[in-house]
């Protein structure tokens, strides 16, 4: 049943990634409980463009929870309370009448900040470009039952595949650790036939880079896998942690 | 740059160097708690057992110095890896609230190895860097009778039993030793065994503070 509830926001607001920033407090009017979280900051957005004022950046594409885009952290929780959610698909009959909810962007070296909530997560497309892919001669496609995958290590890669690159994971680490992204990509493609070719050369150049564009170290500390809107399980951490092992001290590759 | 230094100097490499060396140091402290646990087998038995380490000459010393590399590398690094990360994120969140992941063993290994740090001082001081006039079951028995002292030593072992309790899941985890056969129960399992080296020492420093009888 649809209710309405009214809220105190109080979010970072900052020009750009050079200006000082700071926090500034909105009282929404009513909010249907149908609203998702973006439906809501749209309201508050529409109401300070008709002030004159300047409305709340925020990203955002698909607001099914399938792109990747939205992402922010609400009482210090990447994309807020909700477990298994995105942003885009928190609803606001998951807060209360009178909440006072702090809106943060995620924050990372590795993300620079480009205006209010607003990050720059290129950062993660470096990482793929450096062997989040595999290399296939172009021509007609392989009949699909050449390749036999084992049901149990299919149904793995696709667990690991289901990553959406949103960032929440580098946004929750304590240290700014972007391991469990690397760790799913890595799986997923180590995990499969058409992976192996680069399997070596993929993991040393992504940790590699990884290293180079500021993300922190993995403490185990596994608030990754919580906040991760897909679930992605720290085994997959684990699983680069081997691969890399494995490939510094067998493969040829520098 | 050569290969291994490479790999060794990378993010992941110096994870790898820090379990390595952890794992270095908690066999040492299993070790360490099986020999210490004949004090609660009465004199003769605690003595034969410090005759026979120092039986061992210049292979003790062989591994004191092992021990010693393990330690200053695992030190090292913990203090490295501390600070580099605090830079990732050079704007602090306002709110921070976890997400369900940490524990807080997890959340406190640069506290409790801080706190093992300093009680090893003393813990060498005492035991390791003194005249040896006294039989050693007689200095345990000064060392721990002393209330001030044996809440140290508690305090101390305790940090053993909170650091191991996340560390000996968490060098699993950085080694890549993982299979969904035995990893979900694995982190309790880690964490149980932690906190039962810890209580074990708790439980001979318990025993030398309250029984009279300990060692005579
Ligand atoms: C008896 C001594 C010690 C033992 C048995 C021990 C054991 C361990 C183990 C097994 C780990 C897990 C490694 C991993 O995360 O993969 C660890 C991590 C850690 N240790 Fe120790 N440790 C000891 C002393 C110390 C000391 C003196 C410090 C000092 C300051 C320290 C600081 C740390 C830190 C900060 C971590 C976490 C590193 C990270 O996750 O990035 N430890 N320790
Ligand atoms: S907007 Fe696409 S996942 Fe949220």
């Amino acid at each position: 049943m649809s209710r309405t509830i009214s809220l105190t926001l109080r979010i970072w607001r900052q020009e750009n990634g050079t200006s000082q920033g700071a926090f500034e407090t909105y009282r929404t009017g009513p909010i249907s409980t149908e609203m998702s979280f973006l439906e809501m900051l749209d309201v508050v957005g529409e109401r300070l463009t008709l002030e004159g004022k300047e409305p709340v950046a925020f990203d955002h594409d698909c607001r099914e929870g399938i792109c990747g885009m939205c992402g922010a952290v609400v009482n210090g929780q990447a994309h807020g309370h909700q477990q298994g959610t995105t942003l885009c698909q928190l609803h606001m009959r998951h807060f209360k009448d009178g909440d006072t909810l702090v809106i943060e962007p995620f924050r990372s070296r590795a993300f620079p900040l480009i205006k209010d909530l607003v990050v720059d997560r290129s950062a993660f497309d470096s990482l793929i470009a450096e062997g989040g892919y595999v290399s296939v001669n172009t021509g007609g496609a392989i009949e699909a039952n050449t390749l036999a995958i084992p049901r149990k290590i299919a149904d793995l890669a696709l667990d690991a595949a289901e990553c959406i690159g949103c960032g929440a994971c580098v946004a929750a680490c304590p240290n700014g650790a972007a391991m469990l992204f690397v760790g799913a990509k890595v799986s997923h493609l180590a995990l499969l036939p058409q992976g192996q070719p680069e399997r070596s050369r993929r993991v040393l150049a992504m940790v590699r880079k990884m290293d180079e564009l500021g993300f922190g170290s993995c403490g185990n500390r596994r608030e990754c896998e919580a906040a991760c809107p897909k679930r992605i399980s720290i085994s997959n951490v684990a699983r680069l942690n081997r691969e890399f092992l494995k490939a510094s001290l067998l493969a040829d590759e520098e | 740059m050569g290969r291994t230094s490479r790999t060794l100097s990378s993010s992941l490499g110096r994870k790898m160097l820090m379990a390595a060396s952890g794992s270095f140091l908690s066999l040492f402290i299993l070790v360490h708690l099986a020999g210490n646990s004949s004090a609660l087998l009465g004199r003769t038995t605690f003595l034969a057992y410090v005759d026979y380490l120092h039986s061992l000459g210049v292979l003790l010393h062989f591994f004191e110095i092992l021990l010693l590399t393990a330690f200053c590398t695992h030190v090292f690094l913990a203090l490295l890896l501390f600070f580099e990360n605090r830079k990732a994120r050079p704007e602090p969140y306002a709110v921070v609230k976890s997400s369900g992941g940490a524990t807080l063993a997890g959340q406190t290994m640069i506290y409790s190895g801080t706190v093992i740090l300093l009680f090893l001082v003393l813990h060498l001081q005492n035991f390791l860097f003194i005249d040896r006039e006294l039989p050693v079951a007689d200095l345990l028995r000064t060392v721990l009778g002393n209330p001030a002292l044996a809440v140290i030593y508690l305090i101390g072992t305790l940090a053993v039993g909170l650091h191991l309790s996340h560390g000996l899941w968490s060098l699993c985890q950085t080694l890549g030793l993982e299979h969904p056969k035995y990893t979900s129960t694995l982190d309790k399992k880690a964490a149980l065994l932690g906190l039962a080296i810890g209580l074990f020492f708790a439980l001979i420093i318990v025993v030398a503070l309250f029984y009279p009888g300990f060692l005579l």
